[in-house]
């Protein structure tokens, strides 16, 4: 009988006929935690009482949540993580640097790999075919010291997309879409499988952002196959010889399968304040909207500022409308001055900030003030989420969100280009 | 067996909800980053939780983020366990991994303030004060040795590995 993408990695990487269903140890690859996660990764680490690493270059610590740090008890944390990495020997990314998933996915990740990460969007490597999934501080400091854990493996949902965007509509349209319908909790426990000819053109970053949110529907993992598209991406990346072809096998058991023809798709827009909340954006137009934020391990890749500094170029943002871009990485950051978006964004009055998570959390950095509302390109619209409980986010493509900067309100980005 | 008062929360609660990204700073002190427990879902949480509560959630408790500080709060504020039509699945593994039982039932029998009988061995709810009786589905079997063992670090120290 066939396997599926979860199946044949977990398989392979625990040594035994991993099956849904199934319990087993499977060595990591890759095991990380950010500076939210990682002082109590270290606490954990120290109480099980390893004293070394399991593979300290397999090991890697992100300061990217408060990067800067925007107070003396974060820079205290982030202290403590740089001394971890100075006496264990493993990888550490400071500021500036980048979003941990999209630093994994740019130098650390390859397909195939089991990726354990201290924060939940680690799902964002399923887009090169690697099975990664979060975990909490506890299960990443015992995968630090045994190099690695225990999986139950995931039955698998089937995600067939077929046929061609339409013009303004993207990738994050699509998987809004996908959560709206199957709910917040449609996938919880499973691993979102994704295949069909839409995906086979599907560039990596449009991958990195499905697989990204395959957690806001509550999966394990969010999968994509690695072919020649992944192949190129890993060449340009400097590193095509971490390329293998990883596929499901044809005759591969499914819970569900879901087929989704992306032409019918129209702009789409998360609700305060949960993901599966959806709305077309052209439907909530007249919502005045305080700050635009585009950027996030979801949406903050040179694709997307691409789209966003296409669309305000030779624009204002809106007089009420404030415009904050952090590009999800260095290498996405000096690729988006190279081209010139990072000009345009400035010219329409975005202020920009550095690689990092930005305003994602509310930590710092675009704190919404009570009642505001702010449209993202994040994932994640909770109560909260951005700092504040009085005030309300909406979730949008880089291009509903830079359409939303220009006029004020909640745009159909077809309304301005 | 557990003795204690169910305090009654609706579906989607959030790690937002049960301590929010606002908070990273007080991280490492836990004893005032507890305070906070639950804040932006009920203000009151704090004053209100006394040792040996149950939350009792909806469908999908704890979604979101994978911090451990949110199962964490809950331990720390004498909460001994919780009950949910589901959980999310990061949340789940964590608060097992602290020692926190985590007890999947039909919590639409449960109301606030109800008291509660649970029975971790029988895997049983006794509601005593409307006399509902559930049944809360099987915990996987490694994940009852993490329990047993009062979470996965003491389990770590005992066997220095996974025992599967
Ligand atoms: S950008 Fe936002 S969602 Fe992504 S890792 Fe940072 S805080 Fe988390």
């Amino acid at each position: 009988m066939g396997k599926t993408l979860a199946e044949k990695i977990l398989s392979q990487k625990s040594g035994s006929d991993a099956r849904a269903g199934s319990i087993v140890v499977a060595e990591v690859a890759l095991v990380f935690a950010q500076d939210t996660t990682g002082p109590l990764t270290v606490t954990q680490f120290q109480a099980s009482g390893f004293q070394n690493l399991a593979n300290p270059n397999k090991t890697a610590l992100f300061l990217d949540h408060a990067a800067p740090s925007p107070n003396y008890r974060l820079s205290s944390e982030h202290i403590l993580l740089r001394q971890f990495a100075q006496q264990t020997g493993c990888l550490i990314f400071d500021i500036g640097d980048g979003i941990c998933h999209q630093l994994v996915a740019e130098s650390l990740a390859k397909p195939g790999d089991v990726v354990i990460g201290a924060d939940s969007h680690t799902v964002t490597a399923g887009g090169l075919g690697a099975f990664a999934t979060g975990m909490g501080s506890s299960d990443v400091a015992v995968a630090f010291g045994l190099g690695k854990t225990w999986f139950r493996v995931p039955e698998s949902i089937k995600v067939v997309v077929s046929g061609n965007f339409v013009e303004g509509v993207y990738a994050k349209d699509l998987i809004l879409h996908l959560i709206g319908n199957i709910g917040a909790n449609g996938a919880t426990y499973r691993a979102l499988e994704f295949s069909g000819d839409t995906v086979d053109r599907m560039s990596m970053s449009q991958r990195f952002t499905i697989a990204n949110m395959a957690v806001e529907a509550g999966a394990k993992a969010g999968l994509f196959p690695a072919d020649n598209i992944t192949k190129d991406y890993l060449i340009s990346q400097g590193r095509g010889n971490h390329y293998q072809p990883v596929f499901p096998d044809a005759d591969a058991t499914y819970e569900q399968i879901i087929n989704i023809n992306v032409a019918e798709l129209e702009p789409t827009v998360s609700k305060p304040n949960t993901v599966d909340n959806i709305a077309l954006a052209g439907e909530l137009k007249g919502t005045k909207i305080q700050q635009v934020f585009i950027g996030t391990c979801t949406n903050g890749r040179l694709e997307d500022l691409a789209v966003a500094a296409n669309i305000l170029k030779g624009k204002k943002r809106h007089p009420d409308t404030r415009l904050i871009v952090a590009p999800a990485s260095r290498q996405v950051l000096l690729a988006a001055i190279e081209a010139g978006y990072i000009q345009s964004l400035i010219e329409a009055e975005a202020v920009i900030l550095p690689p990092g998570c930005g305003a994602c959390l509310g930590l710092h950095q675009g704190v919404l003030g009570d009642g505001e509302s702010c449209l993202s390109t994040a994932n994640r619209n909770f109560k909260g989420r951005m700092g504040n409980p009085q005030a309300s986010i909406y979730l949008g493509s880089p291009a509903t969100a830079a359409a939303t900067a220009i006029t004020g309100e909640i745009t159909d980005p077809r309304e301005v280009i | 067996m557990l003795t204690g008062r169910a305090l009654k929360f609706g579906d989607n609660i959030s790690t937002d909800h049960i301590i929010p990204g606002r908070l990273a700073h007080l991280r490492s002190n836990l004893p005032e980053l507890a305070k906070h427990v639950m804040e932006d879902a009920d203000p009151d949480f704090a004053s209100r939780v006394t040792p040996g509560d149950f939350i009792v959630g909806g469908s999908n408790f704890g979604l979101g983020s994978s911090r451990e500080h949110a199962p964490l709060v809950i331990k720390i504020s004498g909460v001994s366990a919780i009950l949910a039509k589901s959980v999310a699945r990061i949340f789940f593994r964590n608060a097992i991994n602290l020692g926190l039982p985590v007890l999947i039932c039909d919590t639409d029998k449960i109301n606030d303030e109800d008291k509660l009988e649970v029975d971790l061995v029988a895997g049983t709810v006794n509601d005593i004060t409307n006399g509902n009786r559930l049944t809360f589905s099987e915990i996987p079997e490694v994940m009852l040795h993490i329990l047993d063992e009062g979470g996965l670090i003491p389990y770590i120290q005992k066997h220095g590995d996974f025992k599967l």
